[in-house]
């Protein structure tokens, strides 16, 4: 019996946790369709009058293009990077190893506002602040991370001797990388592409720090509150999830498959 | 005879301070079926992986047809492996396993599918061709890996325990398939396991190591009948260990005093030399067991312990009177015939011929 009600508390409790992360985001999606100036019930009509709103704001466009550029030159860098070093960890056993993976693992814990400062700082420092890639630079050196983390976990999963098989077949090193470790590692590079887009793409304050006057999208949604209360945020905020959802869920969909499929 | 296919002088493998592999002097001949054994740890996978470069030697020279491979990298050897893992590759079909290499290699793609084709189909699993490696059984990811070496016509391929993941049916039939290919193809078959069942099966020679050193080299038989020291006697197992002061020599015959009695033993080619501590070995299944006393040159009294039923063959394990353990091997019929309980008092005799001398100080 006390199985029972356990099951039936848990259950609540993960309800309540997702109503809490997603009610938010389901309200202002719900919002965005809504014709009402402020967003109170009951609702007005259901209207698309915002996105028509947004879709006519050349700023809007934009920043879009900007927030594109900048997240999926950010996904190739970062993947790229994160690709190279969890290799390294993978292949090579060296003097330093830990402090060279934790110094590799730090960006993230870093608070966003102290590396923004840090950034703007640097950046402008050496002459490269207020451009478009300087964000792109930004967002990789933080992003890496987790591209490392993704592929890390895969090659883990790899039998050490695939890669000496190649060799062993008369594939020199660079043959080996590109038709063992790279196919075999393909699921999960997709993965931290699609992740590190996403996160490049949502990023705020290090975008608004060193980004001079190229706005990214989320510069331009707080640009859009600070002036007065406007739907359209809504209607940008629908859009932004939306994409940025979609890049995690797949990313997610290729990882976990290839793992059951492994393991299978 | 032939300059060997490869030689070993004097290769030592360092891990830092751990001595894998050490002063091994050995040759391997062309044609030739080699096993090397040993528990693990004793180097015997180290060996395989310097000859195919993926372990450098420390010290001393690896030459294969001559030519110094000491420094010779993996890829630009033609020493293919049939890897303990398989280590086939999880993304790719039966077919481009097979054809990795040749890819490597820069073989056309009509050619080598050819090619890979030819062997999936001696190898019998053409009809797998196209499937995932992923989804086929353990004997027929096998036979992939093994077409997979096979298929870049090596001289010499290097085996490492290749049969260790198979249950027991499929290892004997898989040892089937070995012997026949390496008889057909005429190649160079360096064989590592830590089974003596397979490497007595297959192998013409058979390498046996312990921690890093060359315990003994030989036939299978040389090594079953006439294990070189204690090493070797254990490791190979079933054989009962007597150890004595050597007396006087006569007609290729020693006398040898233990606890449990003055023993003719055969001398060895190097006699040990009177008032020596020496031991010898006999085979379990060349010890005769009696109810009455026998007229043999050896002969002891002994007590039945127990038996250990293989099969056609049982194990008795008797005590002697000095309270040592001996193993006898034989027919279980014979044994049956007897009808002998624990307990029983019996009689051992064994002819001074298969009585052999091990290396003294072993």
């Amino acid at each position: 019996m006390t199985g029972r009600w356990l099951n039936i508390a848990l259950a609540v409790y993960v309800g309540l946790i997702f109503t809490f992360v997603f009610a938010p985001i389901i309200f202002s999606l719900i919002f965005s369709f809504n014709s009402q100036r402020f967003p109170t019930i009951p609702l007005g009509e259901f209207s698309t009058e915002w996105y028509v709103k947004i879709f006519n704001d050349p700023d809007v466009w934009t920043a879009v293009r900007n927030s594109l550029i900048v997240s999926s030159s950010t996904a190739v860098l970062a993947t790229v990077l994160g690709f190279c070093t969890a290799y390294t960890d993978f292949r090579y056993n060296f003097r330093f190893k830990g402090p060279y993976l934790a110094l590799i693992l730090l960006p993230p814990t870093i608070p966003l506002i102290i590396m923004a400062l840090a950034m703007l700082a640097w950046l402008s420092r050496i002459g490269m602040s207020g451009q478009l890639w300087s964000i792109i630079l930004a967002h990789s050196v933080m992003t890496a991370p987790f591209a490392m983390a993704i592929i890390r976990l895969r090659l883990h999963q790899m039998d050490p001797d695939l890669e000496a098989a190649a060799w062993n077949l008369g594939g020199n090193e660079w043959q080996a990388m590109r038709h063992v470790i790279v196919p075999f590692c393909a699921p999960a590079i997709v993965s931290a592409l699609c992740l590190t887009a996403a996160v490049s793409f949502d990023e705020f304050a290090v975008a608004w720090f060193v980004s001079g006057l190229n706005k990214t999208v989320p510069i331009v949604i707080l640009e859009i509150v600070q002036g007065n209360i406007d739907p359209t945020v809504n209607a940008i905020g629908t859009f932004v999830f939306l994409t940025s959802m979609s890049l995690v869920i797949l990313a997610q969909l290729l990882f976990i498959s290839r793992q059951i499929k492994s393991h299978s | 005879m032939t300059e060997p296919l490869v030689t070993f002088r004097n290769v030592e493998k360092r891990f830092d301070d751990f001595v894998a592999v050490r002063d091994m002097t050995l040759d391997i001949h062309e044609g030739e079926f080699l096993a090397i054994m040993g528990s693990s740890g004793c180097g015997k996978t180290t060996t395989l992986r310097m000859l195919a470069g993926l372990d450098t030697p420390s010290a001393g020279e690896i030459r294969i047809e001559g030519r110094l491979m000491n420094d010779v990298k993996p890829h630009e050897r033609d020493t293919p492996l049939v890897w303990q893992s398989l280590a086939l590759f999880p993304f790719l079909t039966a077919r481009e396993n097979v054809e990795f290499g040749l890819k490597m290699r820069g073989v056309a793609a009509d050619e080598r599918k050819k090619r890979a084709l030819d062997w999936l189909d001696r190898m019998q699993i053409v009809e797998f061709a196209d499937r995932n490696v992923a989804t086929l059984s353990g004997g027929q990811k096998q036979r992939v890996a093994l077409a997979r070496s096979l298929v870049m016509e090596p001289q010499m391929l290097l085996l490492d325990e290749p049969l260790s993941a198979l249950d027991a049916n499929l290892v004997i039939r898989m040892q089937g398939v070995l012997t026949r290919l390496q008889k057909e193809l005429g190649i160079t078959f360096v064989y590592v396991t830590h089974s003596q069942s397979e490497a007595f099966a297959m192998a013409d020679r058979v390498v046996i190591m312990s921690q890093g050193d060359i315990a003994q080299v030989g036939s299978p038989k040389d090594i079953y009948r006439t294990p070189a020291n204690r090493f070797v006697a254990e490791f190979v197992g079933r054989n009962n260990i007597f150890t004595g002061k050597t007396g006087g020599s006569d007609n290729g015959k020693t006398k040898v005093s233990t606890l449990q009695g003055a023993f003719l033993a055969q001398t060895p080619d190097n006699p040990p030399g009177p008032e020596k501590q020496v031991s010898f070995t006999v085979s379990a299944d060349l010890m005769t067991l009696t109810l009455t006393e026998p007229d043999a040159d050896n002969k002891a009294k002994a007590t039945l312990i127990s038996e250990e039923f293989i099969g056609s063959v049982v194990t008795v394990f008797l005590e002697g009177q000095a309270g040592q353990e001996y193993k006898v091997q034989m027919q279980e019929r014979a044994l049956a015939e007897l009808d002998l309980s624990p307990g029983a008092d019996v009689w051992l005799s064994w002819e001074a011929e298969n009585a052999n001398m091990l290396e003294t100080g072993s």
